[in-house]
Parts: C-alpha cells; sequence; structure tokens
C-alpha cells in the first residue's frame, strides 16, 4: 500500500517537472490543470484485453447425443495439451497421481444417484464429459483457508491461484463431483509437449478446470468447447439473449447433484 | 522445573535416545516426502487424506479429553483427581503438539502454511482449527505449569489461572467439534454428512484418551514409583466405559439411519468398511476387530470385578485405546473417500513411507510426553519428601 | 561464584559462534569477494530502452511489480498492465518481461545467485532455453 503511494506521489512529482522542463524548452506554458492531467493518468492500471470476452456468469451445455469417443477424447486431449496437464499413468502407470481437467465416463458414474434404471443403450454406453460445474455456490471455495480458489466475482468462474496453495486438500474434500487433482509429485517430467504459454503446475498444488479462463480473457472460447464439433455450447447463463439460454430454453438439461444446493454451471442434455 | 527431566535413570535416557532416532528416522523421510512430494504417501486422486489427517483426528481427541479430569477436579473439586489431572493437561499438550506436525506433513506446501494467517478466511473451518489448536496449547501449557509449579512451591495456583481452566473445559469441546465439522460439513460425503458426527468424536475421543491415560499411570507407577491413585483410575474407567457406549451408540445410530433408509450415498461407505465392495475389502478386518474390541471392553469395563483387577483393566484399556484407533485412525477418513464421489472404488492402503514418517511424529509426541511427565514425577516426589 | 571461568569460557564460545559469518568472511572470503554482478541485456531489451518502469525502480522492485500482476492476472484476470510511461504491456513473465529479456541465466540468475535468492517463478512459468 504504501509502496504504491510513494510511487504514485514520486511518479507525479516526476511528471510535473518532466512536463514543466519540457514546455519551458519549446516556450509554452502549460495551465496547471493540463499539467495535472497526464500526472493522474500515468498512474498505473489492469484493464481487460480490448478483444477479451465478458459474461456475468460463464456456463455450458454439454449435448451428450452429439458425442462420441474420439470427439471426447479430442476435446481432453486439446484441454491437456494446452493446460500442460500432466499424464503420470501414461508417464509412470500411476493411477493414484492421476491429474485430469475434463474426462469422460458413464453415465451411471458422471450422475450417481439419478441413474435411471432402463436406460437405453445408447446412454448406457455413452461416454459423458465431466469438469469442474463452476458452481454457483462452490463448496470448495467455502472449505479453502487461504482463498487460494476463488470465484471470480465478474464472470462467475472458480479458479485457482497456485501461487497461494497450501496444498491441504480440503477443497478435494469438499468438491463433491470429484473435478479437483493434486500435484503428488513435479508434474513437469510428465509433460510430454510444454505449452510455453500457459504456466505449468508445481508439486503440492490443487489444480482444476479454469473455463479456460486464459483464452477468454483473449477473446477465444474454451479448448474443449473449439474440439467438441458443436456438442459443447458455452455462454453467458445471465443472458437471456444468449446462446446458451436459447438452448437451455428449448432442450430439457440436467446437472450433476443438482440436490447438493451447489448450482453447477454445466448442463448435460441427455 | 524444567531441571527434574534433566536428572534420570539409565533407562530415562536410553528411552529418550530411542524415541529421538526413531524421531530422526522419521524426519528423514519426511525430507524425501519435501523433495518428492505426497506422491511417496498411499494417497491417492480419490482418497485425498490419509493416514496423517486420520492420526490428526484422533489424537484431537486424545487432547480433548484431558476435559474429563478438568472438568471433575477443578470444576466439582473432585479431589481424586488431585494427582492425574496435570498428567491430562500434559497428555492434551504432547497430543495436541503431534496434531499439529500431522497437518503440517499433509500438507502440499508446508513452506506457505502461513498464508492461513496472512490471509485469513473464516468461512473455512480449516482456519478454525488452527485457533482452537493452538489456543488449547497455550491454555493447557499455562494451566499445567503453573499449577505444578505451585503445588511445588506449596503455594496456591496464580489467581489469573482460574478463569483460564474454566476457559479450558468448553475449549477442549470445541477443539474436537470443530475438527468434526471439518469433515460433517461436506456436502456429497455421505458417510460424514450427519450431524451426530461431532458427538460421536467427543465420545470415542473421551473413551481413548482416559484408556491412555489410565495406562500411562501404570507405566508411571512402573518406572517412577509415582502413583496417581487406584481410586482415580477407577473412576476414570468408569468414564471410558460410559464413553465407549457412547460411540457404539452413536455408530448404530448411523447404522439405523444410512441402512434403514437405503440412501446409497450413507450406506455404501458403511458397506464398504463392514463387508467391502466391489471386491475391494481391506478394511473389513480391521472394522470388524474394533467392534469387537470396544465392545469387549466395554463388557469389562461395566463389571466391577473386572474392571477392578488391573490386569482386565490394563486389557481393557489396550482394547479401547486400539478399537477407538482403528475406528478414527484408520476406518474414518478413508471410509468417507470410499466410494468416491462418482461412486468409483478406489482404496487406499498407506505406504511405508508415510507409516515411517507417522511414527516419527509420534515419536517426538512420546518424546515431549515423557519429558514432561519426568517434570510431574518429579515435583510430585519432591512435593511428597517434603511433606 | 565458582563457575566464573566456565562461564566465560561459555560466552566466548558463544560469541565466536555467533559472530561466524564475519569472522569466516574477513579469513577466508575477502581475497575472492565476489563483485556485484551487472545483469546483461539482450539486443532487443536494449533497443526497447525503456521496461515497463526505470531501470533503478525495476532493480529494487521488480519483485513487487511481478507480484501485483500476478494478482491482477491470476484473481483479476486483468492482463493488460498500463505503465507509468504510458506504454501497454501484457502482464505475463513468460511472454513479456522474458520476451525482452530472453537471457535469464545472464539476466535473472546472475543477481539472484549474488543475492542468494531462490524465486520459485520457473518452477511453473517456462523461460526461453538458451541459445549461446
Amino acid at each position: 500500500m504504501e509502496n504504491s503511494r510513494r510511487r504514485f506521489l514520486k511518479t507525479a512529482g516526476f511528471s510535473i517537472l518532466g512536463v514543466g522542463a519540457g514546455s519551458m524548452l519549446i516556450g509554452l506554458a502549460p495551465g496547471p490543470s493540463e499539467a495535472a492531467g497526464p500526472a493522474a493518468e500515468t498512474k498505473p492500471v489492469f484493464v481487460d484485453r480490448p478483444d477479451a470476452k465478458h459474461a456475468r456468469r460463464w456456463g455450458m451445455v454439454i449435448d451428450t447425443r452429439g458425442l462420441d469417443a474420439r470427439t471426447c477424447r479430442k476435446m481432453e486431449e486439446a484441454c491437456h495439451s494446452i493446460h500442460n496437464v500432466p499424464d503420470h499413468i501414461g508417464k509412470f502407470g500411476n493411477k493414484n497421481h492421476e491429474i485430469k481437467w475434463i474426462w469422460d465416463t458413464e453415465f451411471k458414474h458422471a450422475f450417481p444417484g439419478q441413474e435411471a434404471e432402463f436406460l437405453s443403450d445408447r446412454l448406457e454406453n455413452a461416454p459423458v464429459p465431466v469438469l469442474c460445474n463452476h458452481c454457483d455456490n462452490p463448496p470448495c471455495v467455502r472449505a479453502c483457508p487461504t482463498r487460494a480458489t476463488f470465484k471470480r466475482e465478474k464472470d462467475g468462474i472458480v479458479l485457482m491461484d497456485f501461487h497461494r496453495c497450501i496444498g491441504c486438500r480440503f477443497c478435494m474434500a469438499a468438491c463433491p463431483f470429484g473435478a479437483r487433482s493434486f500435484n503428488f509429485r513435479d508434474p513437469r517430467p510428465a509433460i510430454e509437449d510444454e505449452n510455453p504459454e500457459f504456466p505449468t503446475r508445481m508439486k503440492g498444488v490443487v489444480e482444476k478446470c479454469n473455463f479456460c479462463a486464459e483464452r477468454l480473457a483473449v477473446g477465444k472460447m474454451p479448448a474443449c468447447v473449439e474440439a467438441s464439433g458443436g456438442a459443447l455450447t458455452f455462454g453467458d447463463l445471465n443472458d437471456p439473449d444468449s446462446d446458451i439460454r436459447k438452448l437451455l430454453a428449448d432442450e430439457y438439461a440436467i446437472r450433476r447433484k443438482p440436490n447438493l444446493g451447489t448450482f453447477p454451471s454445466v448442463f448435460y442434455i441427455v | 522445573m524444567l531441571e527434574k527431566a534433566l536428572k534420570g535413570s539409565k533407562t530415562y535416557w536410553m528411552w529418550l535416545l530411542a524415541l529421538a532416532v526413531v524421531f530422526a528416522v522419521g524426519f528423514v523421510v519426511y525430507l524425501r516426502q519435501l523433495e518428492f512430494g505426497l506422491g511417496i504417501t498411499g494417497m491417492s486422486r480419490d482418497v485425498t487424506w490419509g493416514f496423517y489427517i486420520a492420526q490428526f483426528t484422533f489424537l484431537v481427541g486424545v487432547a480433548a479429553s484431558a476435559v474429563m479430569l478438568v472438568l471433575p477436579y477443578y470444576l466439582h473439586d473432585y479431589k481424586t483427581f488431585g494427582k492425574i489431572t496435570v498428567l491430562g493437561e500434559f497428555l492434551a499438550v504432547a497430543s495436541v503438539l503431534m496434531c499439529m506436525l500431522f497437518i503440517i506433513v499433509d500438507l502440499g506446501q508446508p513452506m506457505r502454511l502461513l498464508n492461513v494467517i496472512f490471509y485469513p478466511t473464516p468461512n473455512s473451518m480449516l482456519f478454525w482449527d488452527m485457533i482452537v489448536l493452538n489456543g488449547y496449547l497455550f491454555l493447557n501449557i499455562v494451566i499445567g505449569w503453573n499449577v505444578l509449579d505451585a503445588e511445588r512451591n506449596n503455594t496456591a495456583p496464580e489467581k489469573w489461572i482460574k478463569p483460564l481452566i474454566y476457559l479450558s473445559i468448553p475449549w477442549a469441546v470445541s477443539i474436537h467439534t470443530v475438527t468434526a465439522f471439518l469433515y460433517c460439513g461436506l456436502p456429497g460425503r455421505g458417510f460424514w454428512l450427519t450431524a451426530v458426527l461431532a458427538p460421536r468424536f467427543l465420545a470415542s475421543a473421551f473413551a481413548a484418551g482416559p484408556a491412555f491415560l489410565i495406562l500411562l499411570s501404570f507405566i508411571i507407577r512402573r518406572f517412577t514409583g509415582f502413583d496417581a491413585g487406584t481410586r482415580a483410575r477407577q473412576t476414570l474407567a468408569k468414564i471410558v466405559a460410559y464413553a465407549v457406549l457412547a460411540n457404539l451408540f452413536f455408530f448404530l445410530c448411523e447404522v439405523f439411519v444410512a441402512v434403514y433408509s437405503q440412501i446409497p450415498e450413507h450406506m455404501s461407505h458403511l458397506q464398504y468398511l463392514f463387508f467391502g465392495l466391489h471386491g475391494h475389502d481391506a478394511l473389513v478386518p480391521w472394522m470388524w476387530s474394533s467392534m469387537a474390541l470396544m465392545v469387549l471392553a466395554v463388557i469389562f469395563l461395566i463389571i466391577p470385578a473386572a474392571r477392578q483387577n488391573e490386569t482386565t483393566l490394563i486389557f481393557s484399556c489396550a482394547f479401547v485405546f486400539v478399537g477407538t484407533w482403528i475406528d478414527k485412525g484408520l476406518g474414518m477418513i478413508s471410509g468417507g473417500f470410499v466410494p468416491n464421489p462418482l461412486h468409483e472404488v478406489n482404496e487406499y492402503i498407506p505406504s511405508i513411507p508415510e507409516i515411517v514418517i507417522t511414527i516419527g511424529v509420534y515419536a517426538l509426541g512420546f518424546l515431549v510426553l515423557t519429558l514432561l511427565y519426568k517434570v510431574v514425577t518429579g515435583v510430585k516426589k519432591e512435593v511428597a519428601g517434603q511433606g | 561464584m565458582n563457575d566464573k571461568n566456565k562461564i566465560i569460557a561459555g560466552l566466548i564460545i558463544f560469541f565466536v559462534v555467533l559472530l561466524f559469518p564475519f569472522w569466516f568472511n574477513l579469513i577466508f572470503g575477502a581475497a575472492d569477494a565476489a563483485t556485484a554482478p551487472e545483469p546483461e541485456l539482450t539486443d532487443k531489451a536494449k533497443q526497447a530502452e525503456t521496461c515497463v518502469a526505470e531501470t533503478d525502480y525495476m532493480r529494487t522492485e521488480h519483485m513487487q511489480i511481478l507480484d501485483q500482476w500476478r494478482d491482477m492476472v491470476t484473481r483479476d484476470g486483468k492482463r493488460i498492465y498500463k505503465a507509468e510511461n504510458g506504454k501497454e504491456y501484457e502482464a505475463s513473465l513468460s511472454n513479456t518481461c522474458m520476451d525482452c529479456h530472453s537471457n535469464k541465466e545472464k539476466f535473472c540468475d546472475s543477481c539472484h545467485n549474488y543475492t542468494s535468492v531462490d524465486p520459485y517463478c520457473w518452477d511453473c512459468h517456462t523461460y526461453p532455453e538458451e541459445t549461446e
């Protein structure tokens, strides 16, 4: 705090001095208001990129009817390679250390307690992609003792601050969807091709899907949505005119474990 | 008073040395864990809390159980506990110390521990756990030390100690309640999602702690000649008996709710623990042994003749300790994680390094306990010598 | 007191141990005391002439700036940093800082090693491999 104040004063002083000296050189004496203007503006500020995508509450609809195992694999690969998700199973054959952000499972595992008994063959065997639900009322955020995981107020994405996570794994116990993974060891040896644009993680921190916050910030859609061939719809749940809301109005969509009151932002059309 | 811990027999020093060596071995393995990560444990993506957190949970109970001595002695002036209360308080000190160490060894990034203080988060139960545990450690050190010092100087304890003693009573209950709240407030973990978890934790704590204290009092009598008193042990044994009964009762309440309601989310964990699920049954023999040990102990402790016989008393207390340890230190935590939220079964079995680190933490706890008890027995003998 | 000698001996030992860094350097270190390194600039960095702040300021406060950047980017999602000099930068260690200062060894490490600090940035963030 004190630091930034000092810096601001210093900057303001320097700028006024600079503007004053410069104007004397070219013989133009500016009014005091003009001098104060640029000085106030040069205080460092952070802004969004102009091409960033915005929403009040990002959400996703997964249409399982349009998905097959190959598309699911493509989505997973897109996500995991972009985000430097290590492959501990492939590299070391260790299932305990597995890390995954998005993966597909069977209907009965995605929706335990909602299993329909006489499911059609298609649904019985259809791959159901699961990922972090970016709940509107996230229990993981409630549990975190350092606010290393938090719900971003501006768009509802539940994020991880890997710099702050102490690795207590309380969030993993709190998540009713098994969406979180822990770095039981240094992930780097298990990453095939590192994407230099995205950081890897370090041992001892928890990670999970981030709804591609880093891509939304530069105006791109989430990687899995792009790889899904149209089966995944992504948009603003708060905007009644958005594609995602229109889809939800037309189709009957369910969510995982709605009875727990976490209000997932990921919907499924089955 | 600390100088009392510096004079002892050869056995005393050998025992301390042995504990120090075990601790050192644990520490070396911990350094390995620090370097490699928690991957050297048996924990997995599905069972993310294992042996460490289970020991923490069990030991919070042992620590809280000091209230079973403090409350009768200070609040109801129950003189029989005069010699044993400080033993209970110092057992609490050693236990809380071990609890904190178990939390630290369980962290993925222990050097960032202070983030809990830099970014205080009152909505996280872990934040409150930190507060109550540290507070309880402080209370017990201050109270135990001051009361013992006063006894040595043949004076009444300082006046300001009295409110602290009264504060320590609800505080003891709070540490185990908050510990239960770590688990029972999590949606989607049906095994823990029960209001009876905190009471059950307290019941099993008030069984395990005093049972252990009875055993310790026998050991102390054997090695130092200091006797906490048969009557004190008998009263404690009755407390243990009813606490185990309460624990079993609460457990059966849970079994009824889960099994009669037939809600899979609640039932499947019990099924896993006691019968195995989808062919996974590593904990089944343990859980049944735990139940058998507790039931046997109740029978022994309730029959007066068996309770008054020192041999059966020792066995009963050992049964209670082991039974509740399996219940809480083995089944309670991993049981809640199996099956996982997607109803898949992935079992947890602690790894060797994990067990070595655990034993190392216990060794340090016992080292501290030995030193504290050495001081206590030294002072008590000195006082008796003068009188 | 009969322990006078013991106390004095103990005090002397205590101070000798306490002052270890000083006498050690005096006796063994003076000859090859490391000179303060001058971080090397890449051509790209030289061309840019100015960093996100003045050089002196960067030298002492770059960690605070990075701290601020990381909180803004990871927690608020604001990725553009409007510097005091009016220019806009993408707040990114790997993609902005290391774009100019692509010589980690001669730029970052030289000072960090000298001052014996070991930042854990590189545990997760990547840096360009040194080509020379």
